[in-house]
């Protein structure tokens, strides 16, 4: 079934498939209809591989927050043989916007972690559309501590557009939250796997981040910022979030470029939106590899591995240079000229 | 205030020549009371305004004087440079933006690390200063405290490091400051476990990835009286929560009274009170 969500550049392999529906509903088919079936069929493939080879950094943005993209609940269906939910995180209460418990892959008993941004209304505001609070945040972080008492891998699906900013969430420590999961991460003795299913927005999404192998899916991003939020600040006005997303090379390719990825999960032919079930293979077969690799590893080869990994991250020159000669300063530099 | 000085005055012949009057520079307004106060009593002042105590913004070079004994620093790692990774351009390229923020406070990037006395007892000590880029942590920022952190960690010494960042993670180089995020809190991770006491200092401005990354994860937390410091900008949250916002909303106030801070302490104290507290701890290691 092909999704009812539209986007821009989607129209021309609808329009093929409004063509093939339209063909194959005839009762009978005479040789020349499906002569023509079996062409706009081809021509469908190579159209959705045209479009989606093409993504500019916008699109991509665009198909990561598509509303029928697979979320963390529809792979805890389709990959996991096994899922026991826990809740809370005894201080505050149960975030809805990351899912949390115990989960068998295959022969693998593993501590599922994901941010779910919800597929009805109802559900959508209840997760606040996947942007998590500071309770979330802890939930998960007590999940996976416990899970590394008893050696269990820990999986962490990302999507979220950014940590809730809310006056309860900051009233509650949103930032102490995030930067005490940063630290309390990198000491966890078991393996951590992290994939970015859609969108990996900015401290939220790194707040369950900081894992042995980092992934991303084809058309998922992972950002600094948001583009609006970029878009707004630099350029002044949101309407330039295109702009900002092109400027940001927040997609696989330069992810992987900088070093930020180990791998770029392909999506099925036309996103992972319009076969869930595909999607969802690539996915597995990749956590398992993952795990495969990682799990021979001891607790502190973990924790080495995970500090380097990280610690390589940044690009700077570092050269004995001429001195900087500074401008004499006006009073206003000195004193008062950034205040906020 | 304004750096030029006004055309508002007219000379015999008809025409406008600048306005006579007070040096620029010579007497500023305070951005708290609106106080007109002289600059060099500021100055003298742990630069606060003399009327209501406001704190204002202090360079790197005068808080290090403020707090480390008289040429006690020593800088590591001032070579570091930084690069523009993703061939950044909003209004300008990001090249050119680090060239002018350069020229303008005479630093290569917001960060300062190094080891200095207070009183006498040893440490390592950092600064991220918001006149460069907002105090935005890129990846010389990121690299440097690791560093400065690691160091602390095999000298067995205290880590003071005082926050002024307005920014967060440095938009311009993407997602690559994000993750330095993710390198100094991993850095912090092992100086905690190998016993170390770090010291964060927050001081106005304190914002988003710098928030939620190192200036969050000290064992003590002080800061500065009236300083804002949260995860998401105040505007960002009022157009998501629409409604009116505290007024000591994101202040250090406001993070005392919710239990995020531990002492909000007035710049002319800051050095003793840290004096204090790193004697409380001197048995860590």
């Amino acid at each position: 079934m092909s999704p009812q969500f539209q986007l821009p550049f989607e129209r021309p392999i609808f329009q093929l498939e409004d063509q093939l529906s339209q063909l194959e509903s005839q009762s009978n088919p005479t040789p020349a209809i499906l002569e023509s079936i079996r062409t706009v069929r081809l021509e469908l493939a190579r159209m959705k591989r045209e479009v989606f080879e093409n993504l500019d950094a916008w699109d991509v943005v665009k198909v990561a927050r598509h509303p029928e993209r697979p979320q963390t609940l529809d792979y805890i269906e389709l990959i996991c043989d096994e899922f026991i939910e826990l809740h809370g995180d005894r201080t505050f209460g149960d975030d809805r916007a990351i899912i949390t418990g115990f989960a068998k892959l295959d022969d693998y008993k593993v501590m599922f972690i994901g941010q779910q941004k919800g597929r009805t209304l109802k559900e959508r505001n209840e997760c606040f559309y996947g942007c998590a609070h500071p309770e979330g945040y802890r939930k998960a972080l007590l999940k996976m501590q416990m899970a590394a008492k008893y050696g269990l891998p820990i999986v962490c699906l990302i999507d979220t557009p950014g940590a809730y900013p809310g006056v309860g969430a900051e009233e509650r420590g949103q930032a102490y939250t995030i930067a005490y999961n940063l630290r309390e991460m990198a000491r966890l003795p078991v393996p951590i796997i992290s994939v970015v299913i859609g969108e990996g927005g900015s401290g939220g999404a790194l707040g369950i981040g900081i894992g042995n192998t980092v992934s991303v899916l084809q058309f998922a991003y992972y950002s600094v910022i948001s583009p609006e939020g970029c878009a707004g600040i630099l350029w002044k006005h949101v309407k330039f979030a295109d702009k900002a997303a092109r400027a940001l090379k927040f997609t696989g390719k330069d992810l992987l470029r900088f070093g930020i990825v180990d791998e770029v999960i392909p999506e099925p032919l036309g996103g992972a939106h319009r076969d869930h079930r595909a999607m969802a293979t690539n996915l597995k077969a990749t956590i398992v590899r993952q795990l495969r690799a990682l799990l021979p590893l001891s607790g502190p080869e973990l924790l080495e591995q995970r500090y380097q990994k990280f610690r390589k991250i940044g690009e700077f020159d570092e050269v004995v240079q001429a001195k900087i000669s500074q401008e004499t300063p006006t009073a206003e530099q000195t004193l008062v000229g950034h205040s906020k | 205030m304004s750096t030029g000085a006004p055309l508002d005055a007219i000379t015999s012949n008809g025409q406008m020549r600048p306005k006579r009057g007070v040096p620029d520079g010579l007497w500023i307004q305070c951005e708290s009371c609106k106080a007109t106060v002289f600059r060099k009593q500021v100055e003298k002042n742990f630069h606060l305004c003399p009327e209501c105590d406001h704190h204002f913004y202090v360079p790197t070079a005068e808080r290090i004087a403020q707090l480390l004994d008289e040429d006690s620093f020593e800088e590591w790692f001032s070579e570091l440079n930084p690069k523009d990774v993703l061939g950044f351009v909003d209004s300008r390229p990001y090249h050119e933006r680090l060239k002018a923020e350069q020229k303008k406070t005479g630093m290569r990037d917001a960060c300062t690390v190094g080891r200095g006395y207070m009183r006498g007892r040893p440490l390592v000590f950092a600064t991220t200063d918001s006149a460069f880029i907002m105090g935005s942590m890129g990846s010389v920022v990121g690299e440097k405290l690791t560093r400065a952190v690691e160091k602390a960690t095999e000298l067995k010494l205290p880590l003071v490091i005082v926050s002024g960042s307005g920014g967060g993670a440095r938009m311009h180089e993407g997602i690559v400051s994000l993750m330095q995020m993710g390198k100094v809190s991993a850095a912090l991770a092992r100086y905690h476990e190998a016993g170390g006491l770090f010291i964060s200092v927050l001081t106005n401005p304190t914002m988003g990835g710098v928030a939620a990354s190192f200036a969050s994860l000290g064992d003590i937390t002080i800061a500065e009286p009236k300083a804002l410091i949260g995860f998401a900008g105040p505007r960002v949250v009022k157009a998501t929560c629409k409604i009116e916002l505290p007024d000591d909303f994101q202040t250090s106030e406001f993070l005392l009274k919710h239990g995020f801070v531990d002492r909000i302490v007035s710049r002319p104290q800051l050095k003793q009170e840290l004096v204090r507290i790193i004697d409380y701890c001197s048995k860590s290691w």
